[in-house]
């Protein structure tokens, strides 16, 4: 009896978070077409509920991220008190294995973790994006080394040969960096040559080959925006395989190294306390999950428009 | 007959090349260290004999093709050789780990698939409903999620309450339904973050189908919409959800990895981030070879299979 009241009342909790979202989801989605210019508020009235949720998640974290010095009420290494206090007054969210605050380790991940990813996609974006489009618009003998080169490289699951090229490189931010860069940009080719591929055939760049422009500014100037608009919807979709990977290296103790603040690393050494029925390790997990998720919904809605499909 | 087993000859030809390659680039990848491996393991402050004689241990003193040509022939004979750290030979560590993790992916897989299925030609069946969105929400939050976050969240629920053991130590003695029930959580996370893939395809598979005319013929003779999703629609949607359930198996090779670390379930992925942590190579190679060897017939068996589910292409006119 006891277990059923206590599934009741979980699925009452999601039920109430659900409902808590989308009213926060349709409030903002009011106040920005009230407040956006007539542009972009048109754009916006078009969103879905997801969508719009999506977006403002964006805008917290971000904002986290930014303004972490300024929210956080604690530094972000520093030791407060005792190990594992309960949540109170004074620490909201109680302290960590080593005595820290655990909000302000919260927020400050917000900037590490989520920065780090943003920087490995963009890195991974340059690389695969710059040889796919080089591959498609040279084509011949290049093009079959690239692809041939990406073909290897994918046929060895992402994390797996993540964990090989950290044990030969040796464990660190900026090795990870470079080999997640290096794994997922294999990704970001095959999609950036596949776009270009059917842009590259087109008569106005035969016309542009003709006038006489060279590579990079054919590349640049007549296929890039062209190609932007998978490619940015991409970019969401890779930020989250990205950040997804390097949260379970941080969490297998591989990634992200103490004592900067991650969310990863957090359930890893927090762990224990959710033997004893505490829910605060969950909060970092949950942090990169509601992420992920409001990526995954603007996403959704930026295919949706891209492909022009309507209901 | 004939030309579909020369199909399936060219398709295990193919993988047998590529994991040849793979073989090339994990043995080849600790070439491009700036050392080798006897510097980098000794560290700055060995003599140079000590480097030498370590080199002379590892067979580094022989050319490269010679030493991936011994390699090569020992993983064909089963001998990975010995780990770094350790020195034990490494085929005594993986062999009980291997049949751990096996264990633990082919249970997720027992459960999930079918589940996936049946969730799936429900969804189908029933689409645009509140079931069918319920479960389009459900499934897309549980992609989004970390492996460890839903791990934990089923420890807090399930292991709380004391009706599963939260770490999953299984003693080679133990009865088979005793391992079942001791790998009950780490089988149900991989269940839950492999599921939501697979049912979404079959989801998919299946209405694109239904648009077809064949399906409105039997809609128009009166059929029952179970009975035509059963038997005219799934047939015909065999070959993509074989294609995806097999994608989906290979991920779990990724995903067991981290389940193994939460529960400290003593199998492959478990070792191999240890030996990551310890910088033990020949280990990790060993490890990465085997989930890639995995990674690559699983997709093979898929690519046969949703042949073979085509009348089309096993009876070529």
């Amino acid at each position: 009896m006891d277990a059923f009241i206590g599934f009741l009342t979980v699925l009452l909790w999601i039920a109430a978070v659900i409902v808590a979202a989308a009213g926060v989801a349709w409030v903002f989605k009011t106040a920005a077409i009230a407040l956006a210019p007539a542009g972009v508020a048109k754009v916006l009235r078009t969103a879905p509920l997801t969508a719009s949720f999506g977006i403002i998640v964006i805008i917290i974290y971000v904002a986290v991220a930014i303004l972490a010095p300024f929210i956080a009420p604690f530094g972000e290494r520093e030791v407060v008190g005792g190990q594992y206090l309960p949540w109170t007054a004074t620490h909201l969210l109680g302290t960590d294995n080593l005595g820290r605050d655990m909000l302000s380790r919260l927020i400050y991940g917000a900037r590490n973790t989520v920065g780090i990813a943003f920087i490995t996609t963009g890195l991974a974006f340059a690389l695969g994006s710059v040889f796919g489009l080089l591959a498609a618009t040279v084509g011949g003998w290049l093009d079959q080394l690239l692809s041939r080169i990406v073909d290897i490289l994918m046929a060895i699951p992402s994390l797996i040969f993540a964990l090989l090229l950290l044990t030969i490189v040796g464990t660190s931010v900026v090795n990870m960096i470079l080999v997640i860069a290096l794994i997922d940009s294999t990704r970001v080719y095959r999609l950036a040559r596949a776009v270009a591929m059917n842009i590259v055939v087109m008569d106005y760049v035969e016309a542009a080959r003709l006038r006489g422009e060279g590579l990079w500014r054919l590349i640049v100037r007549e296929i890039l925006p062209n190609a932007s608009a998978p490619l940015i919807a991409e970019f969401g979709l890779r930020f989250c395989f990205v950040f997804l990977m390097i949260s379970a290296l941080s969490f297998l103790g591989l990634g992200i190294q103490p004592p900067t603040a991650d969310w990863g690393s957090m359930v890893r050494d927090n762990a224990t306390l959710i033997t004893f029925g505490d829910i605060t390790p969950l909060l970092p997990a949950g942090a990169i999950a509601l992420l992920t998720v409001g990526v995954n919904f603007v996403v959704d809605w930026m295919l949706h428009r891209a492909s022009g499909l309507k209901e | 007959m004939n030309s579909i087993w020369l199909m399936i000859a060219q398709r295990l030809g193919l993988g047998l090349v590529t994991l040849f390659v793979i073989s090339l680039l994990i043995f080849g990848a600790v070439e491009l260290l700036p050392g080798d491996l006897a510097e980098e393991m000794l560290g700055q402050s060995a003599t140079p004999e000590t480097v030498a004689a370590f080199r002379r241990e590892l067979g580094l003193d022989l050319p490269a093709y010679e030493r991936y040509l011994n390699w090569l022939g020992g993983v064909v004979q089963g001998d990975f050789g010995n780990s770094l750290a350790n020195g034990r030979p490494i085929t005594d560590l993986i062999a009980g780990r291997l049949g751990n993790t096996l264990f633990l992916a082919l249970y997720a897989a027992a459960i999930a698939v079918p589940l996936a299925l049946i969730l799936g030609i429900l969804a189908a069946l029933y689409r645009n409903s509140w079931f069918d969105r319920a479960i389009n929400v459900f499934t897309l939050s549980s992609i989004s999620f970390p492996e460890f976050f839903v791990a934990y969240i089923l420890i807090f629920y399930l292991a709380q309450t004391g009706w599963f053991p939260s770490i999953a130590k299984i003693t080679p003695d133990a009865t088979l339904g005793e391992k079942l029930y001791r790998t009950f959580l780490p089988a149900l996370t991989l269940t839950l973050v492999v599921t939501a893939h697979m049912m979404r395809m079959t989801r998919a598979a299946i209405i694109n189908l239904l648009a077809s005319p064949y399906i409105e013929m039997a809609r128009l003779k009166g059929m029952s919409p179970g009975r035509i999703i059963v038997k005219h629609a799934l047939p015909n949607a065999l070959a993509p959800i074989i294609n995806v359930v097999a994608l989906n198996l290979a991920y779990l090779i990724t995903g067991v990895v981290v389940v193994e670390v939460v529960f400290v379930y003593p199998g492959l992925g478990q070792l191999m981030v240890d030996s990551v942590s310890k910088r033990d190579i020949t280990v990790v190679q060993a490890a990465s070879l085997i989930f890639a060897c995995a990674y690559v017939l699983l997709n093979l068996t898929a690519d046969v299979l949703s042949t073979l589910s085509n009348p089309r292409l096993v009876h070529k006119r």
